[in-house]
């Protein structure tokens, strides 16, 4: 009897031990699985948990526009054209009406563009307007719902208030026409006009295979702290500082322009993506807008982002805890930006580094060509299933009317 | 850097589409054309022309001033900060007024969303803390964390299970030995891998050497033989192979498990190769630059030579592994002597080109299971450490091996080039003070800038400042003018305390003409 009251002991002792090393192992893994507070989501596969009509607009809402610019292929709003390609053929769209859960609008409203490249936004809602009249007039299934179960693309600097300049986007607010759609945007800021409840944050568009040519050796030692790179003072619109990034990123200027930690500048190096995969941390500061690039190339980089920019919601924010990805800190906390980053302990660091290093984060952060399975496409509509089945309340009675179609400046009614 | 571009690009055509939007405003209200507008028109008017008196833009200043009393408090900043917006008054900006921006931009506290955000639109201060500067203690902290991410790297990214490394270093005591030594045990003390040093002296163990490698606090093992480092390259190269040997036996008889490679005293040794040489499974190579210099800058003949094959031949001369197309180890890439042959040096102070042999020792690396008396695995194309002693002399441990075909070409099949070798030594009468503490102090003190040392050799022509009289300048450079020894033109200062030598009897009399 005693010996095996010792054999059991000692068979607890190794179960024990072997345990202790299968945790170590574990921790010695480069990878660490991601799951947000709509659990682990990011490896759902949409196809067969929703369906998708595509309208089909004439041209001048969309190839025509492309044909005449087609910069809009390589732009960070290029989101928008590549759902509509994605969604054209990916097996989640029916051809029928009548089953689809989901109604997906293409129009291209961010490719306007200047010259330098940028998009005016200033047909856009003009455009955005005469798309739903065409929609409403020609299928019942607006009319049906006004909006509820369609969703939009609007990748624009401050999503659907189509503007460029805060303070003139919030005044507009959101388009009236799109108050009860699902708007998919890159724009996301708590407690803010411009972002309704319910939209989808989208990160805006990288080139994949730009970033993938810059790979440098995974075992290149990090030995940067700090890395950025952009402008701290934009002096032909904001020369006194203070309005631009409402003034965290002249502040991060200010404080640590001779920090040796602290490798930011406004150079444009060619090595610019090798330095970011040489670097701990990336800093990601509010510009005109809170979103910017930078956040998908620290992701893609494995550089942890470092987000100067109060509220911000960040992308496919259900299913990636940014939180424990990323460093957040407030803007009025950036002249101790050093402090709070230099006593950040290390096992927070490995941890966020594994995180980082996980292939479906970064997978999650790119609009590759063709699609394949957990990108940003597919994050999109895991979370236009996860809003699935409508209520049943979005079905409008015959008659009722909930959009006002003449709200808005006067400007926005005239037709495109 | 594109994306970058753009967003400059961006905000820089804001000004542009601005007085686009004006127009397109004012034609969409036209029905508003009244009283509030005219006004609005002429106080933009008034605000233009008192911008382009002062200088900036004067309206923004006013606005600033007159709406932030009513703004919320995020917006401004108590004493601790300085306030970088409030030197407004003090800036001279651009002339350009940009004056439609401002009737719009500071209305700070009407664009508040109702819901209760804490961020607020307008304009903020810039925060800049009383003491902008790195804190050192932060500093540290950052360096520990970096330390701690690279290792962390390295164990996911780098070499799986690192093996010890054995360094192998025969040296002996003279002047230049401080120099390479250092250099060496820099390198090693870099080498992130558990290490043993195993030094091997000739003339027997000193306590120079051994209070310099005791500087570098790893595990070290000397060891000393009796023999006395020669004069001649050539046995100097005959004496190094044995003491390497001698450190093998060491590695036998202490049954030290690990990496053994050659780190000769005057070699430069990168850090890659540590990294690489942890590849290797019994016994590899690695290709070795050779700076085989010449210190005789007349040796007109050799210069030509390069010039010959500068095009096509590397600069620099590597020995190493030769690969084919399909990186398996097909021969050997020597140093080529001929072009050296007759002038190469014979003694160690000579100032000719000092050549290595065929195949260097230090590119080497083997196992040190290779060297065990008795193991399970090991290779029978390896000869026994024992048979060895008998032979005369060992070019390269090359000799260990029965069959050189099971050579590993390591650094991408040798295309890598992670060490080079060089010599350089002083004259053999060359004194330095032991341990390099000068004590007793120096006798002799002359102010520096009145007369030169007195044993110093003559300067070089191109050197010389009209101190002396035209007389002497001459004098001298007729000398360097004629002379083409070697000798006459020496450039290493070694203090000396006793009288200079009399290397020319020209220069000697010039010697007497200063004193």
């Amino acid at each position: 009897m005693k010996i095996w009251r010792w054999i059991l002991v000692g068979l607890v002792c190794t179960a024990f031990v072997l345990r202790i090393g299968a945790v170590e192992l574990g921790r010695r893994q480069p990878t660490e699985r991601i799951s947000g507070s709509a659990g682990d989501v990011l490896e759902d596969d949409p196809v067969g948990r929703l369906k998708v009509f595509v309208y089909e607009l004439p041209s001048k809402y969309n190839k025509k526009i492309l044909q005449k610019d087609s910069r809009c292929l390589t732009h960070m709003f290029a989101a928008e054209i590549f759902m509509h390609r994605f969604l054209l053929s990916s097996p989640v769209r029916t051809l029928n009406p009548e089953e689809a859960d989901w109604f997906y609008t293409p129009v291209y409203t961010t490719c306007d563009l200047t010259p330098n490249g940028l998009p005016l936004p200033f047909k856009s809602p003009r455009m955005m307007r005469s798309a739903i009249q065409l929609i409403s007039s020609n299928w019942p299934y607006w009319n049906r719902t006004e909006g509820a179960d369609h969703f939009f693309v609007v990748p624009h600097d401050f999503g659907a208030c189509f503007h460029y300049q805060e303070a003139k986007a919030i005044e507009r607010g959101i388009l009236p026409l799109l108050q009860r759609a699902t708007l998919v945007q890159t724009f996301g800021q708590r407690n803010h006009v411009c972002l309704k409840e319910g939209s989808i944050t989208v990160p805006p568009y990288a080139p994949p295979q730009k970033m993938q040519t810059h790979l440098i050796p995974e075992k290149t030692p990090r030995s940067i702290f700090v890395y950025f790179r952009g402008l701290f003072y934009d002096v032909g619109n904001d020369p006194e500082g203070g309005y631009y990034a409402r003034g965290a990123r002249a502040a991060v200027w200010e404080n640590f322009k001779d920090n040796p930690l602290f490798d930011i500048s406004t150079e444009h190096p060619t090595t610019y993506y090798e330095d970011m995969q040489r670097a701990v941390f990336c800093l990601c500061p509010l510009g005109w807008a809170p979103w910017s690039p930078r956040l998908v190339e620290a992701v893609i980089f494995g550089c942890i982002p470092v987000i100067i920019a109060d509220d911000i919601v960040l992308p496919f924010a259900d299913a990636i805890p940014w939180e424990e990805i990323g460093v957040f800190v407030d803007e009025k906390d950036v002249p101790n930006l050093d402090t709070i980053l230099t006593s950040i302990p290390p096992e927070v660091i490995l941890r966020k580094q594994r995180l980082l290093a996980n292939p479906s984060m970064k997978q999650a952060m790119l609009f590759p060509q063709p699609a394949q399975p957990g990108d940003a496409f597919h994050q999109v509509l895991n979370g236009l299933a996860r809003k699935l089945p409508h209520d049943r309340s979005i079905y409008l009675k015959p008659g009722e009317k909930i959009l006002n179609w003449t709200a808005g400046p006067v400007g926005d009614l005239k037709p495109w | 850097m594109k994306l970058s571009a753009l967003h400059q690009s961006y905000l820089s055509r804001r000004s542009n589409s601005f007085r686009g939007s004006a127009p397109l405003d004012s034609s969409s209200d036209s029905a508003i054309k009244s009283p509030a507008a005219v006004f609005w028109l002429v106080l933009h008017g008034l605000c233009c022309l008192i911008s382009l008196v002062l200088g900036y833009r004067f309206s923004r200043l006013v606005f600033f001033f007159i709406f932030s009393t009513s703004a919320t408090t995020t917006n401004f900043y108590t004493a601790p900060f300085r306030n970088a917006a409030t030197d407004l008054a003090t800036t001279v900006l651009s002339s350009n007024p940009m004056v439609t921006n401002n009737v719009e931009v500071p209305v700070a506290n009407k664009t508040t969303p109702s819901t209760n955000s804490r961020v607020v639109v307008g304009r903020h201060g810039i925060l800049i803390r009383p003491w902008p500067h790195p804190n050192p203690t932060e500093v540290m902290k950052a360096h520990r964390l970096i330390e701690r991410v690279q290792k962390e790297q390295r164990a996911h990214f780098g070499v799986k299970n690192p093996r010890t490394v054995i360094a192998v270093t025969p040296t002996y005591v003279r002047t230049f030995q401080t120099l390479h030594l250092t250099g060496v045990m820099h390198s090693l003390m870099l080498v992130p891998y558990d290490l043993v040093w195993i030094v091997v002296e000739a003339g027997g163990v000193t306590n120079e050497t051994a209070s310099l490698i005791a500087k570098s606090q790893l595990r070290t093992v000397h060891v000393g033989i009796k023999q006395r480092m020669p004069n001649s390259w050539e046995e100097r190269h005959k004496l190094e192979a044995k003491m390497r040997l001698r450190a093998l036996r060491v590695v036998r008889e202490e049954k030290l498990d690990g990496i053994v490679m050659f780190a000769d005293d005057s070699n430069m040794h990168s850090m890659e190769l540590f990294d690489e040489i942890q590849n290797v499974k019994w016994f590899g190579a690695v290709s070795v630059g050779i700076l085989a210099h010449s210190e005789d800058p007349d040796d007109s003949s050799l210069t030509a030579k390069e010039k010959e094959d500068g095009a096509g031949s590397s600069p620099v001369p590597v020995q190493g592994p030769a690969c084919n197309a399909s990186n398996k180890l097909v021969g050997w890439h020597t140093f080529n002597s001929l072009p050296y042959a007759g002038k190469s040096a014979t003694y160690i102070d000579d100032r000719a080109t000092v050549l290595p042999r065929k195949l260097e020792w230090a590119g080497f690396v083997l196992s040190s299971r290779l060297l065990w008396k008795e193991t399970e695995d090991k290779p029978e194309w390896v000869n026994d450490l024992d048979l060895l002693d008998k032979v005369e002399d060992i070019e390269s441990p090359l000799s260990l091996l029965k069959d050189h075909s099971v050579v590993e070409p390591l650094g991408s099949c040798g295309r890598q080039v992670l060490i080079w070798w060089l010599r350089v030594e002083a004259r053999a009468d060359s004194k330095f003070p032991p341990r390099w503490i000068i004590d007793p102090p120096l006798e002799i003190t002359v102010p520096s800038k009145h007369t030169p040392w007195p044993d110093a050799p003559p300067e070089l022509p191109s050197t010389e400042k009209v101190v002396m009289g035209v007389q002497e300048q001459e004098h001298t450079v007729k000398h360097t003018a004629k002379t083409r020894t070697p000798r006459s033109r020496r450039s290493s200062r070694s203090k000396r305390k006793h009288e200079a030598k009399v290397i020319d009897p020209q220069i000697s009399s010039r010697h007497s003409e200063q004193n």
